[in-house]
């Protein structure tokens, strides 16, 4: 009863194809389709951020991405930062700086974070608060989230 | 362990309490790789959806499900009347989980649906047709006491009008209720008519209190799954594992010893998932038809729809004090709008009354609470349990009373504060008790009174931007609460050839911390690296008894019966190691992996080694030990008298503000807490508790805002329902009080409650500070603010009123 199309797409660095419904979401392809499921569902209309992904480098919410549109372009989830030196360092700032709690939001914020330290290499808290002001935390109120981003630009990735 | 063993060796004392260590789950979460329930799919699996009202409140007079049953896909369709023996849920049983001729809320279930996938369900839910009949709604508990209110719970009756004879039952789900009064809580020590007789000064204020929700991260979801024997695995984000067997199988009419339950790693609780809700019998009633696992998991907008609430309140309350400063009485009425059904929200008062009598010293104390049916959604609990209520209206007129009588308020609470060695009026007992260090901490750090009246005098400069300051204090349980005859928690420990350690805990981990720092606990007596301890503390047919997740009591009442078994543990690691070694086990310890001699530290023999060799001789032993702490503590009788927790907790926070006068606008822009937490034992852990309850505490006083209007749920989105981002968090200075309750393991006491409850009261006597403005209702929206400033928000009075 649905319609399919085939697309064909680099995820975390492998070339691979998929059949989606059209209707679907990037997230519910990551999920439910090829079976990645560090990428969070949180709200499904954009507003929580736990669905962060990079799309040809650019951060977004996989929700308000429709699959189809993922043709011909570079994915990156959390399972992609697995082999990345710099994404490496920001996780074990999270750990080391107790960024994590639940822990439900923090693939789409190390996403995120990944994407903005990127963009800009030297931001300070102030900058890194309002590069993650899209991601919702519940836990921590964001403190030690920021902590953890900023330190693991500084390189300084042992706990103050 | 590969450290060679030399006998001039010395290992130097360490240890871990105080440090900061990392969350050990936090590497699987920082990369993707936990599961939640969300991500957890079994082979069979059918996925479950619930058709909720489309009315507030409204007769059912017919459900047709033939065109959903007859969808290729679908597996079960089930309703009420394919359901003859449900049973009533909920803390008053109140609520049947499919709804039986009447709906009494937006989020109440009609229907459900098992079917082959997420789309094919939604798609069979479209295809039921229910035809309601509309009854008046009751939104304002006001109304719902009124004589000749309409009833929310009526004697059940039929589509036709005519009495339903359910199965019978004298739970109000069967019977009726020819009230709306769900509970009253009636409380009081000492003679307020004396008290009041004795005051300079009497104040009398209504406080209102609104509605806002947990938000978890993580939707609520669950699946069930009965084997070929009829044994029931559930995989369910429940925070009382062990209460809810035995729930679930009052509910499913089975014996509770065929229900086990795997807690796989939460997406948030906060006290969300305190009680069983709807969904979670409904997902057990469609895997036992289909007999297939059935998964279901809420959208976000069905999560705020039918998840509870922090419980709404309309207080007043009258207080008095001398002209010297020393208070006389509290009187004390609310009025909770319990909403449809009756969940946790409804037993708030117990720990409100706790506030109101003890906070400070009251010598003569009137409670009074009614929670009235309305046909809003119903509140659960909610981290502070109650206690963010009370501590707004108390703090408040704390500050209210000392500039009635012209006494300095941080002089005014220090002379009313309880110190250590008290007896309350309601009979609690304050063992360790950093309150005044608490306040005078806080207000140092701040440099409270210095700012307070330089904000005063500003006041009436030019300028839009205000400046304000304002503290508040707490009270909270601080080494469990015992709710339950028992508020235990059991441990089994085991050590294996390596000396690794293995804990297997009744506690259950919401993402707090507990499992870390009853590691922390467990090594610590063991003398071991933390990285030598794994956890077990999520099957009910592995894990011993504990009474759940609440009232901030893991750290203490887990931690205890962790230490306990360790202790076992290690009384019998040293005696094996004098009997060999020949020497008096007083003159042996356990520390960096080795048994040493206490008083040099020099080597004894690795710790691995002696498990080896006790496990393969001719008398061959394992260590193994067991432990069950039950803290000292009393369950309280109808009076509401006695000593409730083995420890209680105490922080003072001052919350400044800057107030744009021209737009209403708020900025929380510092928070100073001073928390009495007996001891720290995971500085990094305990930060992270307290900054997230802060936070969380900020959302409360000034931009979450759940809407409910005539039982509609305006804004169930994060869009219209704004929880605090990353740019507008305070700056957040924090002071540990170490008070080291002779109680609590290492000395410590529970903090999981205690950071949230004074940010409104605090934040609402900063507005004061900055603006000679007092709000006495939540949220200080740009809105409600600016309304203030300009006298457009009339005073409100609650007359007072208790049910008779």
């Amino acid at each position: 009863m649905s319609l399919k199309h085939d697309i064909e797409f680099t995820l975390n660095g492998v070339k691979r194809q998929a059949s989606v419904d059209v209707t679907m979401n990037t997230l519910a392809m990551l999920r439910d389709v090829i079976g990645l499921t560090g990428t969070k569902y949180g709200c499904g209309e954009g507003e929580c951020g736990a669905c962060t992904i990079q799309v040809d480098g650019v951060s977004l919410n996989s929700c308000l991405m429709f699959a189809v549109d993922c043709d011909g372009r570079e994915l990156t989830t959390i399972e992609g930062l697995a082999n990345d030196s710099k994404a490496d360092a920001l996780r074990e700032a999270f750990v080391e700086h107790g960024a994590v709690q639940c822990g439900f939001c923090t693939p789409g914020m190390i996403m995120q974070a990944d994407h903005l330290l990127h963009k800009h290499p030297h931001a300070d808290a102030e900058c890194v608060k309002r590069g993650i002001e899209g991601n919702l935390c519940r836990c921590t109120g964001y403190k030690k989230i920021v902590d953890a981003i900023v330190a693991a630009e500084d390189g300084q990735r042992t706990a103050p | 362990m590969s450290v060679s063993e030399k006998k001039t060796r010395i290992i130097e004392p360490d240890s871990l309490i105080g440090k900061r260590i990392p969350k050990m789950d936090a590497p699987e979460k920082a990369s993707g790789r936990t599961r939640y329930i969300h991500d957890i799919n079994l082979s069979g699996q059918l996925y479950g959806k619930i058709l909720r009202s489309g009315r507030i409140h409204a007769l059912i007079k017919s459900i047709d499900t033939s065109a959903a049953r007859a969808l290729p896909g679908v597996h079960v369709v089930i309703t009420a009347a394919d359901i003859p023996d449900q049973r009533p849920i909920g803390v008053a049983r109140d609520h049947f989980p499919l709804k039986v001729g009447r709906v009494r809320s937006q989020r109440d279930e009609i229907a459900a649906v098992a079917a082959e996938s997420e789309e094919i369900a939604e798609a069979a839910l479209k295809l039921i047709k229910v035809v309601y009949e509309d009854l008046p709604v009751i939104s304002d508990p006001e109304d719902a006491i009124k004589p000749g209110a309409a009833l929310i719970h009526p004697e059940p009756h039929g589509a036709d009008g005519t009495h339903l004879h359910l199965k019978q039952g004298t739970s109000i789900a069967h019977r009726g209720k020819a009230d709306n009064i769900a509970m009253r809580f009636d409380y009081a020590h000492g003679d307020v008519v004396k008290g009041e007789a004795e005051s300079d000064v009497v104040i009398e204020d209504t406080f209102r209190l609104h509605y806002v929700t947990h938000c978890c991260m993580g939707v609520s979801g669950m699946i069930a799954e009965f084997d070929a024997s009829g044994n029931l695995l559930m995989y369910s984000n429940t925070q009382v594992p062990f209460l809810h067997k035995r729930e679930f199988a009052e509910y499913l009419n089975m014996d509770p010893a065929r229900i086990r339950i795997i807690q796989p790693p939460i997406g948030g609780g906060f006290g969300s998932k305190l009680d069983i809700y709807p969904f979670e019998i409904i997902c057990l009633f469609l895997a036992r038809a289909a007999k297939r696992p059935v998964k279901m998991l809420f959208t976000r907008e069905e999560e705020f729809l039918a998840s509870p609430t922090r419980q709404p309140v309309l207080l007043t309350l009258r207080s008095g004090c001398k002209k010297d400063g020393t208070l006389t009485f509290r009187q004390v009425h609310t009025l909770h709008d319990n909403g449809a059904y009756t969940s946790w929200g409804a037993t708030t008062p117990f720990v409100m009354m706790q506030t109101f009598s003890s906070l400070y010293r009251v010598p003569h104390c009137d409670y009074h609470t009614a929670a009235v049916y309305t046909n809003n959604p119903y509140a659960g609990s909610f981290r502070g349990y109650g206690n963010l209520q009370a501590t707004f209206a108390i703090e408040q007129h704390m500050d209210m009373m000392a500039e009635a009588i012209g006494m300095d308020s941080l002089e005014f609470r220090l002379k009313n504060a309880q110190d250590s060695g008290e007896t309350t009026g309601q009979g609690m007992v304050f063992k360790s008790c950093g309150f005044k260090d608490c306040i005078n901490t806080a207000a140092q750090r701040s440099d409270y009174s210095r700012k307070f009246k330089e904000n005063e005098a500003n006041r009436g400069k030019p300028g839009n931007i205000k400046h304000g300051i304002g503290m508040a204090s707490m009270l909270h349980v601080g080494g469990g609460a015992k709710i339950y005859p028992s508020d235990g928690c059991g441990t089994i420990l085991k050590m294996d050839d390596f000396a690794n350690v293995t804990l297997i805990t009744g506690a259950s981990e919401i993402g707090q911390g507990s499992e870390t720092v009853l590691s922390q606990l467990v090594c610590e007596e063991l003398g071991l690296p933390i990285s030598a301890i794994t956890v077990v503390n999520n099957d009910t047919a592995i894990t011993p008894w504990d009474v759940g997740v609440h009232a901030s009591r893991t750290t203490f009442i887990a931690g205890n019966s962790a230490i306990g078994a360790a202790k076992k543990a290690k009384a019998k690691i040293l005696a094996v190691a004098a009997k060999k070694y020949d020497a008096a086990e007083a003159d042996l310890d356990l520390r960096g992996g080795f048994v040493i001699k206490a008083a040099s530290g020099e080597v004894v023999v690795e710790l691995s080694k002696l498990l080896r060799n006790l496990h393969f001789q001719d008398k061959a032993e394992l260590v193994m030990t067991t432990f069950y702490y039950e803290p000292p503590s009393v369950h309280q009788g109808k009076d509401f008298k006695g000593d409730v927790s083995a420890a209680y907790a105490w922080a003072s926070q001052v919350v400044e503000v800057e107030v744009d006068t021209d737009t209403g606008m708020v900025r929380m822009t510092k928070i100073t807490g001073a928390h009495d937490v007996g001891r720290v034992l995971n500085r990094l852990g305990i930060e992270g508790q307290i900054e997230g309850g802060m936070v969380m505490g900020q959302g409360y006083a000034l931009t979450e805002d759940l809407m409910i209007v005539d039982g509609v749920m305006r804004n169930p989105n994060f869009r219209d329902y704004k929880l605090v981002t990353a740019p507008e968090i305070p700056e957040m200075d924090i002071a540990f009080i170490e008070s080291m309750d002779g109680e609590g393991p290492q000395g410590a006491k529970g903090v999981g409650e205690a950071p949230s409850i004074c940010i409104a009261a605090a934040a609402a006597n900063a507005i004061r500070n900055a603006t000679g403005v007092r709000m006495f209702e939540l949220p200080f929206t740009p809105e409600k603010v600016y309304r203030a400033l300009h006298g457009q928000t009339p005073k409100r009075y609650w007359k007072p009123w208790k049910a008779e």
